[in-house]
């Protein structure tokens, strides 16, 4: 599952992939005619507008797949970088760079594809840009409050707008389609061509087009990874077809004082619950949470055995279902709700003088397992605490 | 020999983005260029001034936030993988060669100050807006970010603002 950085790939090799990326990128902006300057400006006297087809055909290309992988629980869109809003220097830096791109000729990433074929053009707007950086960084305390001011955070704009990300998806691709269909209007127009598309061409464009509205629909009408998985628990549930292996409270406890470290014991109640009470070497997942990327492991590893417990049956159930569709470890449920298992150990009373020979045997069990189990938990208060897995969210920058 | 046409721009379009997505997938954030400047600044003011680094709260921030130094950065690697890609492909396509590009009514000087100006501009405004054309309007674009969309929306439209003073930089 995406983004592979972090914990896939290391922050180290993935350096040598942007190496590569890199390759492609320059060579795709060359091969697109972005090392010319002329074809660069373009765009602003409406004389060739490959500029914003290649940009916009890019952007739409990239921002359908980004949703597809995240429909299908491939890319984690939650972690990804989005840069974030700050309006004015949004605006500001852009109308600046804006009037860079019209006097320059460039914008940095084309000009180092300039660059390296040989345009001595690009030399000189290369060599401006770093003088530039180095201007803001030197002059960085003056603007400083322009460049903090209005701060939005990591936003989307679907969520600004209040729309769904493949609403705005569909909009994005809209407006792309019929900005190509206009510019190409317009350049006929300005450079007196009579408009001409061989039909085979004309298809193709429409072919394209359709696909690229093909791949939005799948993202906004078929049922992702989640709605699957949930759909499968839904049947599961209905046809009543899962097992479920159960283990009973004494079993438990017998298992923790003696194979603690063959369990893991997953409270899928709230954190606050969970604060109340626990039970001993239990970890908390709470039951919204159990999707989530950093316990992925704990449902993917074969070495333990998983066994979940809550106040609610059905609540428990869920949860093992659900782990179930994330991994293949084993998973068991605690047959007694947490209230049952609290009562049967930690509210222990000592049995009258008359009851069976059973029963104080229970008793003494249990009085020891509390005993031991209270052991074991201080003697690895710090080593039974999972690794907790930072969500790192991507720093990004340019 | 003749340089060779260039790609249809849809194809490179379409492409790039699957080049934005790879990188997307792989690092969780785009593609990139002033930040690599950026990083050329700080090592040669480090370098060449280390007492004025030292005492600028800018690059000791930024030395606290990137322990590995400004070249251990992701997107140095990837513009020195577009200078290669854009050779490669430049010299694919019979286009590489010493020249000076311009518009047909200026000089070489004029030329060469208004890359400069235009540079120094572009440089200052990436900074300021926290990414240049691929940076923040390209992935910003991809990842539907707001602050990427209006930066875009701002560069393009300071440009077509700004276009009919500078035509004779350009045109006939």
């Amino acid at each position: 599952m995406g983004p592979l950085v972090p914990f896939i790939v290391s922050e180290e090799f993935s350096l040598v992939l942007a190496f590569f990326l890199g390759i492609g990128f320059g060579f795709i902006l060359e091969q697109a005619g972005f090392s010319s300057t002329k074809k660069l400006v373009g765009l602003f006297y409406g004389y060739d507008f490959t500029v914003l087809r290649v940009f916009f055909t890019a952007g739409v290309t990239a921002m359908a797949g980004v949703l597809l992988l995240g429909h299908y629980g491939l890319l984690d869109t939650s972690v990804i970088y989005v840069n974030p809003a700050f309006i004015k220097a949004a605006i500001l830096g852009g109308v600046i760079m804006g009037a860079g791109f019209i006097i320059g000729g460039f914008c940095p990433g084309t000009s180092v594809c300039a660059l390296a074929i040989g345009k001595l053009d690009a030399l000189a707007f290369v060599f401006g840009s770093v003088l530039g950086v180095w201007g803001f960084i030197e002059s960085f305390p003056l603007i400083e409050n322009i460049y903090n001011a209005n701060n939005l955070g990591q936003l989307r704009i679907s969520e600004y707008l209040g729309m769904s990300d493949v609403a705005f998806g569909f909009l994005l691709a809209l407006i792309a389609v019929a900005a190509f269909v206009a510019t190409w209007f317009i350049e006929n127009r300005v450079n007196r061509r009579k408009p001409d598309l061989h039909p085979f061409q004309r298809n193709r464009y429409a072919l394209a087009a359709a696909s690229l509205f093909v791949v939005l629909a799948i993202v906004a009408f078929l049922p992702g990874k989640q709605d699957v998985i949930n759909m499968r628990i839904a049947e599961a549930k209905r046809q009543q077809s899962c097992v479920f292996k159960e283990i009973a409270a004494d079993n438990l406890a017998q298992e923790i004082v003696n194979n603690y470290y063959t369990l893991n014991i997953i409270d899928v109640r709230t954190p606050e619950e969970f604060e109340e009470y626990h039970l001993p070497m239990a970890i908390n997942i709470p039951f919204e949470q159990i999707m989530e990327r950093q316990y992925e492991p704990i449902f993917r590893q074969r070495l333990k055995t998983n066994i979940f417990y809550a106040d609610s049956d059905t609540l428990v159930r869920m949860a093992c279902l659900k782990a179930k569709y994330i991994g293949k470890s084993e998973n068991m449920i605690l047959r007694e709700s947490t209230h049952e298992f609290r009562e049967m150990f930690t509210n222990l009373e000592h049995p009258a003088a008359d009851v069976s020979k059973a029963e104080h045997e229970t008793y003494h069990f249990r009085s020891s397992a509390v005993q031991k189990m209270d052991d074991l938990v201080n003697a690895l208060k710090n080593i039974g605490a999972p690794v907790k897995r930072e969500v790192i969210t991507v720093k990004g920058g340019c | 020999m003749k340089p060779k046409p260039y790609m249809n721009p849809y194809l490179a379009g379409f492409l790039l983005g699957l080049v934005l997505l790879a990188t997307i997938y792989i690092s969780g954030r785009g593609l990139g260029a002033s930040g690599a400047f950026k990083s050329v600044v700080i090592a040669t003011v480090e370098e060449v001034a280390p007492r004025h680094a030292e005492n600028t709260a800018f690059y000791t921030d930024f030395a606290a936030e990137n322990p590995g130094g400004p070249w251990k950065n992701f997107l140095v690697f990837e513009v020195i993988g577009v200078l290669v890609g854009a050779f490669f492909s430049g010299v694919l396509a019979n286009r590489t060669g010493l020249k000076l590009e311009k518009g047909p009514r200026v000089t070489n000087t004029v030329r060469v100050a208004g890359a400069i100006l235009g540079g120094a501009l572009f440089g200052y405004g990436s900074q300021l807006g926290r990414g240049c054309t691929s940076g923040a309007a390209l992935s910003g674009m991809a990842v539907l970010s707001l602050g990427g969309i209006l930066t875009m929306l701002a560069i393009f439209g300071g440009a077509y603002a700004l276009a009919y003073f500078f035509r004779k930089l350009w045109l006939k």
